[in-house]
């Protein structure tokens, strides 16, 4: 009843081709930004802050990073964990190399290593598609996790093979390290994801995501109204991979505070693809409910039995959380294979003509 | 009905011009040195039985195939092969047999991506999606929706074209194809699976794009009464080759069209 555009005229196409075009919906917007950026610091704990809020959000950014690849260029990648690292290295080179430039400079410039790195793997996608793809940036994780192993010079020499996250300071705040609050991490990746979901918001409805999704779906109808294949995916790959990069570099400066090349690896891709998977391919809001769903919610279900006054041996907690996180992926898949965003698309459809069926 | 305009396509200018072109996939010829013009502002329809080579000649056009032999002459410029990017640059445009539209996109957006090509604004302007690159949308956005009022789909705008009945999905394919602003339009079985009415508004379509954009067109059909109805000059193929080419009437007499199509006693 209350979510309804009756009324809601439109007359002019910038206000028509509005990200939002419904005013209840922009006041949706507006009351979740209230909620990220007021109340869960001022109310929220570091557990919160830390163990909860900042990982979503990073995955959330790494997620929507694969969805512009999978979801909106319907290229399949297992990649997503290899250029996290080559974001997260870059930006450790640069810091230890350049330490007087500001370090939010270096963790968006990991992101054009990343994306240069993305564009290179992407190259066979010209020739091949879906699996034989997947199976082609695998390649590019396995190459790329040797790398950070065998190549000491990307770790500086650290006898641990690990890299430090050294101190940082943004106006005299400390950033990263160990001295830096979660308020003030939550802050900087908190303002960086936003700004980037914004980003991705405007290219995905305008001309460059119109030439992804013609690739995506039917690619020789797309080559004949002169969208070029091989630069469309390339732009495509560079995007996911920058996004990648700039999620893996926040991953490690400003959660883990360090990390081995084992973080990482193909499990890291995986958890990625599932996000993007359960949360809808081809929907930005989809890869924040999926990070969401295969984040959050083992944590909630961790919680659930010493909070329930439960006394469940921990290690079998963890196997009852996967199993439990295992079966509501299977349900989902079978109810909506369209994802998360689809079952929010058709609540939304609902709503506006309730309390009439259709 | 169509006398005027029969007359100026006899006196205007070629725009493209196919000659001796021969194309084999393996042993199978599907078109065997075939030679035929299209002229500036008329209606052009290839006919044929089945496996005739009419689509692997409106393939040809565009650059998805390329032949072994002959020339292709497309405004003066001559060339052995096209590429479809370099066809949709020289303003041809084309629409298939079965409907290729992009499913996932509504059917705004499949034709707005048909202006891919008219946009200019960068990846940086894209970005923000303020200032130019939301002034050249809003510019495209315009020329669109006359697009739109013209096919009358005001109405499944913002439907997803997978959703759309078959006859709808044809009409917004022509859509897209005609917000390339292109100079040759190919048609595949424009009316192919369509009931009586459909037909009637796709005729009525194609008449209203030659007229008034002065678009040349190239069409496929199989419904002869339609095509040699809308059509100013008709060629037919037959197993690859060119059997007839000339005006409706001409080609209705011709004896090797009859036995092409009835089949004749060995």
């Amino acid at each position: 009843m209350f979510y309804r555009e009756v009324g809601q005229y439109k007359t002019n196409y910038v206000a028509d081709q509005a990200v939002f075009p419904i005013l209840q919906d922009r006041i949706g917007l507006g009351v979740i930004l209230l909620i990220a950026f007021v109340v869960i610091p001022l109310t929220g704990d570091d557990f919160l802050l830390n163990a909860v809020m900042i990982p979503f959000l990073i995955f959330s950014l790494a997620a929507m990073g694969l969805n512009i690849l999978t979801g909106y260029t319907g290229l399949l990648s297992l990649g997503t964990g290899a250029f996290m690292g080559v974001g997260a290295f870059a930006c450790y080179k640069l810091t230890t190399i350049f330490p007087n430039v500001n370090i939010l400079i270096w963790v968006i410039c990991s992101g054009f290593f990343s994306a240069a790195v993305g564009a290179l793997f992407g190259l066979p996608s010209l020739r091949i598609k879906g699996f034989y793809l997947a199976v082609a940036t695998l390649a590019a994780q396995f190459f790329l996790d040797w790398c950070f192993i065998r190549i000491p010079w990307l770790y500086n020499y650290n006898a641990s093979g690990a890299i430090q996250v050294p101190q940082r300071m943004l106006f005299d705040i400390p950033i990263t390290g160990p001295t830096a609050t979660a308020m003030t991490r939550y802050y900087v990746v908190l303002t960086i994801v936003v700004a980037m979901t914004w980003v991705a918001s405007n290219l995905v409805r305008g001309r460059i995501g119109r030439m992804w999704m013609a690739i995506r779906d039917m690619d020789i109808a797309a080559e004949l109204i002169g969208i070029r294949p091989l630069p469309t995916k390339l732009t495509s790959f560079a995007v996911s991979s920058f996004y990648c990069g700039v999620a893996g570099a926040l991953l490690v400066f400003l959660w883990y505070g360090g990390a081995e090349a084992d973080v990482f690896n193909v499990n890291q891709s995986f958890l990625i693809l599932f996000m993007v998977i359960i949360g809808g391919l081809g929907s930005l809001l989809g890869s924040y409910l999926g990070a969401a769903l295969i984040f959050i919610l083992p944590i909630v279900l961790r919680m659930l039995p010493p909070a329930l006054g439960l006394e469940i041996r921990s290690v079998t907690v963890e196997h009852l959380t996967f199993v439990i996180i295992g079966v509501r992926i299977i349900v989902f898949l079978i109810s909506e294979p369209h994802g998360l965003a689809r079952l929010w698309q058709v609540t939304k459809q609902k709503l506006r003509v309730w309390p009439f069926p259709y | 009905m169509r006398a005027p305009s029969e007359k100026e396509a006899k006196t205007a200018e070629v725009l493209l011009a196919i000659e001796d072109v021969s194309l084999s996939f393996g042993g199978v010829k599907a078109i065997r040195g075939v030679s035929f013009d299209i002229r500036k502002g008329e209606i052009r329809a290839i006919i044929g039985p089945n496996g005739a080579g009419k689509t692997s000649m409106l393939n040809v056009i565009n650059g998805f195939y390329h032949p072994q032999e002959g020339r292709i002459t497309f405004r003066g410029e001559q060339r052995r092969a096209m590429r479809p990017y370099a066809a949709a640059q020289g303003g041809i445009a084309r629409t298939f047999q079965n409907v290729a539209l992009f499913r996932g996109m509504s059917a705004l957006d499949n034709i707005m991506a048909g202006r891919t090509l008219k946009m200019r604004k960068n990846f940086f302007w894209q970005m923000l999606r303020h200032g130019p690159a939301m002034a050249e949308e809003v510019e495209h956005r315009r020329k669109v929706e006359e697009i739109i009022d013209f096919l009358e789909i005001q109405h499944i705008r913002r439907t997803q074209v997978a959703k759309l009945p078959y006859g709808l999905q044809k009409r917004v394919e022509l859509g897209r194809a005609l917000a390339m602003d292109p100079d040759l339009l190919l048609l595949d079985e424009p009316m192919a699976g369509m009931n009586l009415e459909e037909k009637e508004d796709m005729s009525r379509f194609i008449l209203d794009v030659n007229s008034q954009y002065g678009t040349t067109i190239a069409l496929i059909g199989h419904d002869m009464g339609v095509v040699m109805d809308l059509s100013d000059r008709v060629v037919v193929l037959d197993y690859g080759r060119k059997i007839a080419d000339g005006t409706p009437e001409e080609v209705k007499s011709n004896q090797a069209v009859i036995d092409a199509y009835l089949g004749v006693a060995h």
